[in-house]
């Protein structure tokens, strides 16, 4: 079942780099990241990757495959013709480091604007409250892995560096999505969304949730319904007119803009 | 090739991290001072580092991957804790009781019980800073049943809680403005006297090294398992932590006690020993060999007879009326099922890929299996191509966790030096010889919250008078770690990771003897002779294979750290199977072994200590004589930490 | 959105701190054919209904009454003017005095943003394909920001689906005009039916529908009707692009064969 793969990497850094190539044996049921490895162990054992559980949970191997961004662990290569050439390249939104490692560092930055959840205080028995109804919005995107992958394909960075200090890009819409329906949270981010972290510079086209491996339907379920939530501070004029004459959803109640 | 000593300057901050920079050659040294350094960012760091920024300490994390990797976010079942939600009967006192019988009762008592009795705020602290857990009808935190535990207990997120907690943890570490010093290796701690001084470590991304003044070092480096073969952990289980406090002159207990989960899968090659949850066999599967047979009615010990099912009528019977049958042999405890699995596979009667089949879906419907096993669906049919509704999965066992981990003070989890902490799985005895599932994520939050706050204390209390880093300390530090780069004509670490790795899954495994471990302690003395002239190719900057020697040097310490203290201990128990010796011995059952740096810092020594005796207030809740062996029920477990 | 001058070497993919990879992507599938096909399709069907809509003719037969001119409010509809003609003598089409509903709705739709975003500004032409554009500040200015008011263009939507309702309703009359209200079936009242089916499934299925019937709220133990009319619009929603699609077809569908019947191209199929 063994064959040797036509495999290409990426080798440099931020001074410049190339496409190699690494022709190496690989066995059926292998992932990108196995071939990888035994680059590392028997090529090029300088050759830098970053990985961690190596099964789709930790989101450290993120890279560009064929040009698609993707997990390398979750890329069988059985989904491959053995004769096809697989080019492996490191995720082109950020600043390159070494091989396929990138400085990611934008997101953490990002994750630092983002006020934090802020609850009222417990009931009287020290407990809380909540539906399961009213918390699964919120669990599916706590599912985020924090891959990245979104972030990287995002064109609003990706095609346009500028961008980076006004776009807090789809990892965060979910986060703030999240936070927005959480039933306890008392803080009210929905102008925040949309002026400090970019929501407005979002144009819908999908491409995070094309590319999310935990299947997170980013755009659908927390970008739009974002959106929507902010349209109804800053652009729906009878929303406004309802606050202002006090026809409106209590549901809303007990939250602060931050 | 150098990214960053091109551009660096003075005042420059890091690219990754934004923390400011010193020196500017490469190999420069950046110098920080904290008042606590955590080295690690799983659950047990992360909540060490909160516990102590809020208690008032200057605080930083220090970890190998970026935050939020760490192997916490592998853990699926949930955190063990009697909040009561689901059945108010449980409080801590029943906890307590079976952590003990779960670890054989070879725990430290004291770890228990401040476990039991702490988890259940800390679980509510978790939902204070954002946590999602699922809910019960009325809308309190829902747990769930487990192995071990006599209540539903588990705090959880579907299958993927330890997701939830460390995002939770990094999130509220985030708000609180804590530095992070992330890809970031420690390689040795300094010491003033006996007290700690400092660590020293270095940056992955560009090689440059580091040096912390701190007092309070707490160690949350997680587990060894990457020592094996067949691993469920990933590559930062090095033993760091365990390693760092030898080094230091600190001391392990139990590190004979490793556990192997019966289920791992064994194909495809690229996630060998991924871990397959205990609830296909609650609900339903059974283990068969290539002859079909379903085999677990072969190895049905004489101890466990009584409460076991012995005709395949009662065993299935027993899934829908648990009260008239017997447990089917499938849900015996994981070392008996581990070591039937193994020996059908020694016998010949394994599959194709060395493994046996844990068939579920010949007995259960797709709609059944796709609802109750989600995950393990999706994680068959991603990785493997295998649809676990139409044909049988392929398992064997795989290398879980340690029990073992570095010996601590129950309530500061201070270790012999001072100083120097240990929380979470690279600290020792709270499991005892067995870890019951859904304590490790309860362990990680209740002495992570109690090592923050002890450290700041201690740092505190020394006012100006802080134990100084000596400089010949850091030049040694640092030869140390470029040690790899001045071999000429070495081997190539990987090699000897991969020999190694092999050496300790077929010596050192699930079932052991005294000539296997005997072979092993003289194979791990070969390695050390060639890891001492292993050789890496290349510069400093992201250089994975000078990262994985210098981790090298760690799991060859801690292997031969189990391997010692698993020859010396004569009996079976909880995570440590003899072949030689099956069956645990009352003797055995009042000891620990603890593990010691020898004075030439070549090798381990090893002495017995008694364990600490139980208060006679919480001896009554044990009736069963120490030293036997306690039913794990799994029916309803969902993933293992 | 932004300006179209082809990016220079040193932005985006190419920009200085990036990995140096010529290309602007390394895909190697086919990811051009769906902007394409989305190109090729929406076009052909804006020169369609452009020409539809300006033509001011051969948009009703009896009571059927062509989508892209319902409702009529001019006097140039005869019996199909059902709801009075408050334009009387509107010079021009009375397609143009209604179109800008459905238009709007479309145009402003969270589904056709993402396609002529993709297919027509090329912003991105597919995921991780580096877009032609050198700037680009998405819906954050005029007019782009409009499309921020989706849900008014959903409220008239929700009329204009009524009236298509109300029209394929009346399209089961006796197709004379000779006051006799006997039922018939025949193929142009299908057509409407399955028309006003596949627009009510697009309108229904809106994202800001699903934010008004329920989405917005934080608590929906609290509201269970609005969370049971938010499940059921969230699983309509899910399909959303599929309805534009249909609903896009189905409409131009249903006023070809209007203007054919109506310029005696081919006649009208009846069942009884």
């Amino acid at each position: 079942m063994a064959y040797t793969l036509k495999l290409k990497i990426w080798r440099g850094d931020k001074s410049g780099g190339e496409i190699k190539d690494y022709p190496v044996e690989v066995s059926e049921g292998e992932v990108v990241l196995d071939a990888i490895h035994r680059v590392q162990g028997t090529q090029a054992g300088d050759l830098a990757v970053r990985w961690n559980c190596k099964a789709g949970k930790c989101g450290s191997c993120s890279a560009e495959i064929n040009g698609k961004p993707r997990l390398m662990c979750m890329c069988r290569l059985s989904d491959f013709a053995e004769d096809e050439t697989i080019t492996v390249t490191p995720m082109r939104s950020f600043p390159v480091i070494r091989d396929l490692v990138t400085d990611v560092s934008f997101n953490y930055e990002k994750a630092k604007e983002l006020p934090s959840f802020s609850p009222p205080p417990r009931d009287g028995d020290n407990k809380r409250r909540m539906a399961q109804i009213d918390v699964e919005r919120g669990q599916e995107f706590r599912k985020c892995i924090e891959c990245f992958l979104c972030q990287n394909t995002c064109h609003v960075v990706r095609d346009h560096e500028e961008n980076k200090p006004a776009f807090a890009g789809p990892r965060f819409f979910l986060r703030y999505a999240e936070l927005d329906m959480h039933p306890l949270d008392t803080n009210d981010r929905r102008n925040l969304a949309q002026e400090q972290a970019g929501l407005g510079m979002c144009n819908i086209t999908k491409c995070c949730t094309e590319v999310c491996p935990e299947g997170i339907k980013i755009t659908d379920n927390a970008i739009i319904p974002m959106k929507e939530r902010v349209a109804d501070v800053k652009f729906d004029p009878l929303v406004w007119l309802g606050a202002k004459i006090g026809l409106r959803t209590k549901d809303n109640d007990g939250r602060t803009e931050v | 090739m150098s990214v960053s000593a091109s551009s660096t300057t003075d005042g420059d901050r890091h690219p990754m991290t934004g923390n400011q920079l010193d020196g500017n050659a490469e190999g420069g040294m950046e110098r920080h001072t904290y008042d606590v350094v955590v080295i690690g960012a799983g659950g047990a760091g992360l909540r060490a580092a909160i516990a102590a920024h809020e208690s008032g300490a200057k605080t930083a994390i220090v970890c190998k991957s970026l935050l939020g990797k760490a192997h916490t976010v592998m853990a699926e079942g949930g955190i063990a804790a009697s909040m009561g939600n689901v059945y108010p009967d449980d409080n801590w006192e029943v906890h307590f009781r079976d952590t003990m019988r779960g670890g054989k009762m070879l725990n430290n008592w004291r770890m228990a019980q401040l476990h039991a009795q702490e988890a259940p705020e800390r679980v509510m602290e978790l939902e204070d800073w954002g946590a999602l857990f699922d809910r019960t009808e009325d809308g309190l935190i829902s747990q769930r049943d487990f192995g071990g535990h006599k209540y539903a207990r588990l705090a959880h997120v579907g299958d993927r809680t330890g997701l939830e907690m460390i995002r939770t943890l990094q999130q509220r570490a985030v708000a609180l403005g804590i530095d992070v010093f992330m890809e970031c290796t420690i390689t040795d701690v300094f010491k003033d006297g006996g007290r700690i001084a400092g660590a020293f470590g270095y940056w992955r991304e560009s090689g440059r090294f580091v040096v912390f003044d701190a007092p309070s070092v707490i160690l949350a480096t997680g587990g060894i398992g990457k020592s094996f073969k067949v691993t469920s952990n990933s590559w930062e289980y090095t033993g760091d932590g365990h390693a760092l406090a030898m080094r230091a002159g600190a001391s392990l207990i139990n590190m004979e006690f490793v556990q192997f989960h019966p289920t791992g899968m064994v194909w495809p090659p690229s996630v060998k020993g991924l871990l397959v949850t205990e609830s296909v066999r609650g609900d339903g599967g059974i283990l068969k060999n290539s002859d079909g047979e379903r085999f677990m009615f072969d190895y049905i010990p004489e101890f466990f007879r009584a409460e076991t099912a012995d005709t395949v009528e009662e065993a299935d019977a027993w899934y829908e009326d648990k009260k008239n049958n017997r447990r089917p042999p499938e849900l015996l405890p994981r070392d008996e099922v581990a070591r039937a699995i193994n020996s059908e596979i020694k016998a010949g009667r394994g599959t194709p890929h060395g493994g046996v089949y844990l068939d579920i879906a010949s007995r259960r419907t797709p709609e059944f299996i796709r609802k109750r096993l989600p995950s393990m669906y999706h994680q068959f049919k991603e990785l493997a191509d295998v649809d676990i509704t139409s044909e049988p999965m392929e398992i064997g066992p795989t290398c879980h966790y340690v029990m073992g981990g570095v010996e601590v003070d129950a309530d500061t989890q201070e270790s012999a030096v001072v100083g120097l902490y240990a929380v979470g799985e690279c600290s020792g005895g709270m499991h005892g010889s067995n870890r019951l599932g859904g304590n490790s994520l309860g362990d990680l939050l209740v002495f992570g919250k109690r090592a923050g706050e002890a450290a700041t204390a201690y740092a505190a209390s020394l006012g100006a008078a802080r134990p100084q880093v000596d400089e010949a300390d850091v030049k040694a530090a640092q030869a140390s770690a470029l040690a790899p780069f001045e071999v000429e004509g070495g081997e190539n670490p990987y090699t000897i990771q991969s020999d190694l790795q092999q050496s300790m899954n077929d010596l050192v495994g699930i079932i052991r003897t005294r000539s296997e471990l005997e072979e092993s302690l003289r194979e791990i003395e070969a390695f050390k002779t060639r890891a001492s002239t292993m050789v890496v190719e290349g510069h400093r900057q992201y250089n994975p294979g000078w990262h994985l020697a210098l981790d090298l040097r760690n799991m060859l310490i801690v292997s031969e750290c189990i391997a010692k203290a698993a020859l010396a201990r004569e009996e079976s128990r909880g995570g440590h199977t003899r072949d030689d010796f099956p069956g645990p011995n009352a003797e055995w059952g009042t000891k620990n072994l603890v593990v010691n740096l020898n004075a030439a810092g070549t090798g381990v020594d090893l002495h017995e200590k008694p364990l600490p005796v139980m208060p006679d207030e919480l001896k009554k809740y044990f009736e069963t004589p120490a030293a036997a062996p306690v039913v794990e029920p799994a029916e309803t477990s969902e993933g293992d930490k | 959105m932004a300006s179209t001058k082809a990016a220079p070497e040193a932005s985006g993919v190419h920009g200085p701190t990036r990995a140096a990879i010529g290309v602007r992507t390394l895909r190697e599938d086919r990811w051009w054919l769906a902007p394409l096909t989305t190109f090729v399709v929406f076009s052909a069907f804006i020169v369609y209904a452009t020409w539809r809509a300006f033509a001011n003719s051969h948009y009703y037969v009896g009571d059927y009454l062509s989508p892209f001119y319902s409702p009529c409010l001019t006097n140039k509809c005869g019996a199909a003017a059902d709801f009075g003609t408050p334009f009387g003598g509107f010079p021009l089409s009375a397609a143009l005095i209604i179109l800008i509903f459905p238009l709007g709705f479309r145009m402003s739709c969270y589904y056709y943003r993402k396609a002529y975003y993709r297919a027509f500004w090329l912003s991105p032409p597919a995921c991780a394909v580096a877009e032609p554009h050198t700037t680009y500040t998405g819906e954050t200015r005029l007019p782009l920001i409009l499309n921020n008011i989706h849900r008014y263009f959903w409220y008239a939507a929700i009329v204009v689906g009524a009236i298509l309702t109300y029209d394929a309703a009346l399209s089961f009359q006796n197709f004379g005009v000779d006051g006799h209200r006997s039922g018939h079936v025949g193929l142009g009242s299908l057509i409407m039916v399955v028309n006003v089916a596949f627009i009510w499934l697009y309108t229904l299925s809106c994202h800001s529908c699903r934010h008004t019937v329920g989405g917005r709220l934080r608590h929906f133990s609290k509201h269970p009707v609005r969370y049971k009319l938010w499940t059921w619009v969230s699983k309509l929603n899910v399909h959303h692009a599929k309805f534009a699609w249909y609903s896009l077809f189905s409409v131009a569908f249903a006023d070809l064969y209007i203007y054919l019947l109506s310029n005696g191209t081919i006649s009208e199929a009846r069942f009884f």
